[in-house]
């Protein structure tokens, strides 16, 4: 069985995002980007699978910029065996990756599709979903335990109250969560190996996708900022505080 | 506009999430609502009162228990030949469901919208909530889920909605329910509590944490949160988890005791009224959100404020 798993370049989720001050978008000229972190649990999931012997070949897929060709590379130097990246400048929406990561599963015909819940720039949380539904496959979400059993895959989910778990027929679409596991850091001798992986270049267009938006962004701001309070002296002045507000046991 | 909500609910009852939500289909046109479950007639009773909602749709059957996306999205599509707009709350069933019904649409979702600006214009939070955009959608239909604290509850009552069954392609076959494990707790429900007790990393370890943020939860009748280091440490579940990973909260009065307030907590609390920090390290980023800081030992301070209560 073969996995195939998008992964997005986006910020570092350890940067503080700026705003740009003309309202147009966020800063990103001289940002450190970095794998989406849902995605590097992704891909840390696929190759575990490999290595078990639940799944024989891993393919990492990136649709983005030319550079996105790095976030492939670490891909490769976690685990992955090829890769794939669909170079395109534009600003793709969930929708259309979606259905260029549908081309994908059509010609590689993958047993699991699994990407992270959800990427920490545009926080949409639907490409997975999408994907599943333009497939008629079925999805298991915001995984926290994934096992492979015959032809159905078991996923367990974080759900609001606590955990929940479906059984999907195979092929399926995984989506991961933060404690799905713990991705491995790519070791020198492997990231040098990576380099030599082989890394095919595709353009939308090669698919026949339409990546046009949909949606309109008229403007990017700060949210509204809260003015920091004060510094109470003791328990009894919180107390006091507390009870002006109607907070009394 | 002709919208249709999904109403989220459990053990018969209308959950919470949907109360903001219908609040923000009414800014759109009419609201439908959608009950879909095994057994439902409680539930469908009780989203008919809900204030503004001129139908209720209702779906009963026993493919649509368990909110399984492969069943529930093919029954909106249809429905969705006579609305204009789909909304669900941002809860983990509604972001599992819409994207899925929005591909089968070929239509773009507009996710966890604030608010509504206008027919088709809504801001929703980019970036762990630091950049917030304004988007507009140019798709036939829409698509949404909704950040249910950031509106105000429609009312439970007062309504009379026009209960209708429907009936939709049932069980597709492709998955199936197997099991929840769902914390069972007299706590009210973190995402709807009127006051959220929350502990850190500085609490040290799962029993410090029960014995230090629980008593003072039970004095106040509040829900027990805490931040993603806590959770990573093992102190609590991974539902106790407040921040942009894990619930987002707005409650009257949030306290975060021993939590250094980091981005990603923050972005999960910071729309609650009043926020109280209890802290030992005076630079902790937190008291730069906090309404009133107390900087000191908090297995002093809580028990002090239990007691004084």
């Amino acid at each position: 069985m073969k996995v195939l798993v998008p992964v997005k370049r986006v910020i570092d989720y350890n940067i503080s995002p700026r705003v740009k001050a003309d309202g147009s978008g966020v800063d990103l000229a001289n940002v450190k980007m970095s794998m989406n972190p849902f995605d590097e649990i992704a891909v840390e999931e696929a190759v575990r699978l490999r290595e078990k012997g639940a799944a024989t070949e891993v393919i990492a897929v990136s649709i983005g910029p030319a550079k996105a060709q790095d976030t492939l590379r670490t891909a490769l130097a976690m685990g992955a065996d090829r890769a794939i990246l669909i170079m395109t400048d534009e600003l793709v929406e969930p929708l259309a990756v979606a259905k260029l990561l549908k081309a994908v599963v059509d010609e590689e015909q993958p047993g699991l599709v699994i990407l992270g819940k959800q990427a920490i720039d545009d926080d949409s949380n639907q490409t997975g979903q999408m994907l599943a539904a333009l497939l008629g496959r079925p999805q298991g979400t915001f995984a926290s335990a994934v096992s492979v059993v015959g032809d159905k895959v078991e996923v367990t989910r974080e759900v609001d109250g606590g955990l929940e778990t479906v059984s999907l027929s195979l092929p399926a679409i995984v989506t991961t969560d933060l404690r799905l596991n713990e991705p491995r850091y790519a070791s020198l001798p492997n990231i040098m190996k990576a380099r030599s992986k082989p890394l095919a270049q595709k353009t939308p267009a090669d698919y026949g996708v339409d990546i046009a938006p949909r949606l309109t962004t008229l403007k990017v701001s700060e949210p509204p900022k809260r003015a920091a309070g004060v510094i109470l002296p003791d328990v009894d002045t919180l107390v006091a505080k507390l009870k002006d507000l109607g907070v009394t046991a | 506009m002709k919208t249709l909500v999904w109403v989220e609910h459990e053990n018969g009852a209308v959950k919470d999430a949907t109360f903001g939500t219908v609040a923000a289909a009414a800014k759109l046109g009419e609201i439908d609502l959608l009950v879909a479950g095994s057994d439902v007639g409680p539930v469908a009773e009780a989203a008919a009162a809900i204030a503004g909602v001129s139908r209720v749709l209702v779906a009963d059957d026993a493919a649509y228990a368990h909110a399984l996306p492969e069943n529930i999205a093919p029954l909106v599509v249809q429905l969705m030949a006579d609305h204009d707009a789909f909304l669900a709350p941002a809860s983990s069933h509604g972001k599992n469901i819409a994207p899925r019904v929005a591909a089968l649409l070929d239509v773009m979702q507009v996710s966890e919208i604030l608010s509504v600006e206008g027919p088709d214009t809504f801001t929703r939070p980019t970036y762990a909530g630091n950049a917030i955009a304004t988007v507009k959608s140019s798709d036939a239909k829409l698509i949404i889920t909704v950040r249910a604290t950031a509106f105000a509850k429609a009312a439970a009552t007062g309504g009379s909605g026009k209960i209708t069954a429907v009936s939709g392609p049932g069980d597709q076959g492709l998955s199936s329910f197997v099991r929840a494990d769902i914390a069972q707790s007299a706590r009210p429900e973190l995402t709807s509590a009127k006051i959220v007790v929350s502990g850190g990393r500085a609490l040290g370890s799962g029993e410090k944490f029960q014995e230090v943020i629980e008593p003072l939860a039970d004095k106040l009748r509040a829900a027990v949160g805490a931040s993603r280091a806590a959770v990573d440490a093992g102190f609590v579940p991974n539902d106790y988890q407040v921040g942009q990973t894990g619930k987002i909260v707005a409650p009257e009065v949030y306290f975060a005791i021993g939590i250094s307030g980091a981005i990603q907590h923050v972005a999960g609390m910071k729309d609650a009224k009043t926020i109280v920090a209890i802290n030992a390290d005076p630079d902790a980023p937190i008291f730069q959100f906090a309404d009133f800081g107390l900087v000191g030992d908090l297995f002093a301070i809580v028990p002090e404020l239990t007691a004084k209560l």
